[in-house]
């Protein structure tokens, strides 16, 4: 009989905007439950927002996740838009071209991200490497346009802080050609490649009456066969006026979430090509003075899924009340059914896939449950997965 | 100089934690890692557990649920240990003084030696505080 | 069958309230009895996701509005529940019908105090292990 054992996972790891702590109860090599406890990363920014001026909450919520900065800026202003009668009704056009620009190269560097993280942890470093070098010109893109690598700070209630200079769109364009060959080499690589196949398919599947009971949202419910997109659903910037792809699959493992991470980057970049080719002249924003009172909705389409913002005004210049849902909070949730079952080597692939973070994995420790002793680490369970991978690559697969 | 501080500054070792950071930070230190910069060039690496750990580097705005993690953390640590507050939250605590789930800002929680503000520091300026500590301790 | 026809009719009585914001944004008020079986409507029935739920202190209590998206049409529906005169205030938890409520409210239970009855896991999901029982950090200052 094998030994049954506890695998905390956590509780910060560097990776991510809501640490998480997994506690895995495994039996032998199969993970039997698993206990998800977060918090360590609360940081009260829906209380801190109902101090502050309505502009000064886009700052406040461009922090909540670096790897997000402008969705969740950008779902805020939606919100409040939403009470001043919409992001149409008062946003000038070539704004609304630009905020689309900026949330499409933020899903390019946060895909990126996320196959590099990916590759990490199934023992494919190289990947990694590369996807970050891949990453790096498009953090240049975003030094040039918005000033800063991260937290752009482009939105405002009523239009963007800084216009995309006509001097700029060239050198868009021709980085996004440049990429364009890395996005297929790695699609390629994903696809023809039998390990990778071995290891990601038919892993960690969520499926479509799960993803619908945890309400899951973004790759990880695509992935899962929910059509949904918020970009299309409840369109939001110039996604209504553009010709792209909603990416769907049907199986619901790691598999699928990866292609469709990585054909969504494709998508992303003919959006950008497209808004760049029709950036209306004009002004870039709009004066808005008072946000009467009301309520007011806003969602964006973050590269992990649904950002939600929900603001309630009473006429004066702060919100009353601030809700901000992450996509992540939905989706972390559904690792309780897709670790369950699995096994441990696949455990840090499984939990990365929703693209939580990752870097959690790499303080986990294995425990022995009945003796509370520490037999593995973070870094043994990322070896193990590591190994897994090179037993299949040596198995001749 | 202590001698054993002296032997720190080569192949440094370092273990981050992130006690409530927004994540900009810790992606622009993995970035560090990267082709582009490289650092394991010089024998930085990040470690999986702070026993192995020169520095430790500390990214975030202090939440009260990490802070006693952040403690035990430095109390493993051998000593000596260089501290390393990276980004304005480690820093200052940035916009998040404040909010009711802040504790003490991190140098009254541990000592720090090195603080590299920015939001986040970009990973040329991670770099270039890193190098200007090592100058320190080696007393250039 | 259009979709605000289809709730409209399912739901019948218990809607005390309909205002159409804007043509992808409407909020329905039902009391605090009802919102088991409206959520359970909702979400099994018509099949809309639950997107969040959001809390807040008002003058006369407390109010909570669950937000359902229904994708295919872009709209979000949100349903409104005011909570007045209890203390500590109560209503039903609705995540035995749905899942992705389990965080929200435990999330809600622990910032404002707000007891979710029949929750299966009601314990603290974000504070820290000492924060002092009976401190809820969105509740509003008693000036």
């Amino acid at each position: 009989m094998s030994h049954k054992v506890i695998i905390p996972i956590g509780p910060y790891h560097p990776l991510q905007e809501e640490p998480e702590f997994f506690q895995l109860y495994d039996e032998g090599e199969k993970v039997v439950d698993i206990d998800i406890i977060i918090g360590y990363n609360h940081r009260g920014i829906e209380k801190l927002s109902e101090s502050k001026h309505f502009d000064q909450v886009a700052f406040l919520v461009e922090r909540i996740c670096g790897i997000c900065s402008s969705s969740h800026p950008y779902a805020y202003v939606l919100a409040v838009e939403d009470i001043l009668g919409g992001e149409a009704a008062v946003v000038p056009e070539r704004a609304v071209y630009i905020r689309t620009v900026v949330d499409e190269l933020q899903r390019i560097h946060s895909h990126l991200l996320w196959l590099g993280l990916a590759g990490h942890f199934i023992g494919y470093n190289t990947v990694w490497m590369w996807a970050w070098k891949y990453r790096e010109p498009v953090l240049d893109l975003f030094e040039m346009v918005t000033g800063n690598r991260n937290n752009y700070a482009m939105l405002k209630i009523g239009g963007v802080r800084r216009d995309i200079k006509d001097e700029d769109i060239p050198v868009i364009k021709k980085t996004l050609d440049e990429l364009v060959p890395a996005v297929r080499m790695f699609e390629g690589a994903v696809m023809d490649d039998p390990v990778i196949r071995a290891r990601l398919e038919g892993v960690g599947i969520l499926t479509r009456e799960q993803a619908i009971d945890y309400s899951v949202v973004g790759p990880t419910a695509r992935a899962s066969g929910l059509d949904m997109d918020v970009r299309r659903d409840d369109p939001y910037g110039a996604y209504a006026r553009l010709d792209w792809n909603i990416i769907v699959e049907k199986t619901g493992d790691i598999f699928a979430k990866t292609v469709i991470r990585i054909r969504e980057m494709q998508e992303s970049i003919r959006i950008i090509r497209q808004c760049l080719d029709k950036l209306p002249p004009g002004a870039i924003d709009a004066d808005v003075k008072d946000i009467p009172p009301g309520e007011g909705i806003g969602r964006v389409e973050a590269p992990r899924g649904e950002c939600f913002h929900y603001i309630k005004s009473d006429g004066t210049n702060r919100p009353v009340r601030h809700k901000i849902r992450a996509p992540s909070y939905m989706n972390v949730a559904s690792n309780k059914v897709a670790v369950i079952g699995g096994t441990l080597s696949d455990a840090t692939i499984t939990l990365a896939a929703v693209d939580p973070c990752y870097c959690c994995t790499e303080r986990v420790a294995v425990m022995r449950r009945d003796t509370g002793k520490k037999v593995m680490n973070g870094w043994d369970l990322i070896k193990l997965s590591q190994e897994k991978t090179a037993r299949l690559k040596g198995g001749g697969a | 100089m202590d001698f054993r501080l002296k032997a720190l500054t080569k192949s440094i070792w370092v273990f981050h934690v992130s006690a409530g950071s927004c994540n900009n930070c810790d992606i622009e230190i993995l970035d560090c890692l990267t082709p582009r910069f490289d650092v394991e060039r010089f024998g930085i690496q990040l470690v999986g557990s702070v026993r192995h750990a020169d520095a430790l580097l500390v990214t975030g705005a202090m939440n009260k649920k990490s802070i006693p993690r952040l403690k035990k953390i430095y109390e493993q640590a051998p000593k000596p240990c260089v501290v390393v507050a990276c980004g304005i939250c480690a820093v200052s605590q940035n916009m998040f003084r404040d909010s009711y789930s802040m504790g003490d800002p991190l140098d009254k929680i541990i000592p720090v030696d090195v603080y590299i503000p920015g939001c986040p520091p970009k990973p040329e300026a991670i770099i270039s505080g890193i190098v200007k500590l090592v100058k320190k301790i080696r007393g250039a | 069958m259009d979709i605000r026809d289809q709730i409209k009719e399912k739901l019948g009585k218990k809607i005390m309230q309909w205002h159409e914001h804007s043509s992808r944004r409407v909020y329905l008020s039902v009391s605090r009895q009802d919102i088991f079986g409206v959520a359970e409507c909702l979400f099994k029935q018509v099949a809309l996701r639950f997107a969040t739920a959001s809390a807040v202190q008002i003058p006369s209590g407390f109010e909570i509005v669950y937000h359902f998206s229904h994708d295919a049409g872009g709209t979000i529906y949100s349903v409104r529940v005011l909570l007045e005169g209890t203390e500590p205030p109560a209503v039903d938890s609705i995540t035995p019908v749905c899942s992705a409520a389990e965080w929200i409210e435990r999330e809600i239970w622990e910032m404002l105090g707000i007891n979710f009855i029949n929750h299966p896991n009601l314990k603290r999901l974000l504070l820290a292990e000492d924060w002092p029982d009976g401190n809820y950090p969105l509740r509003k200052k008693q000036d």
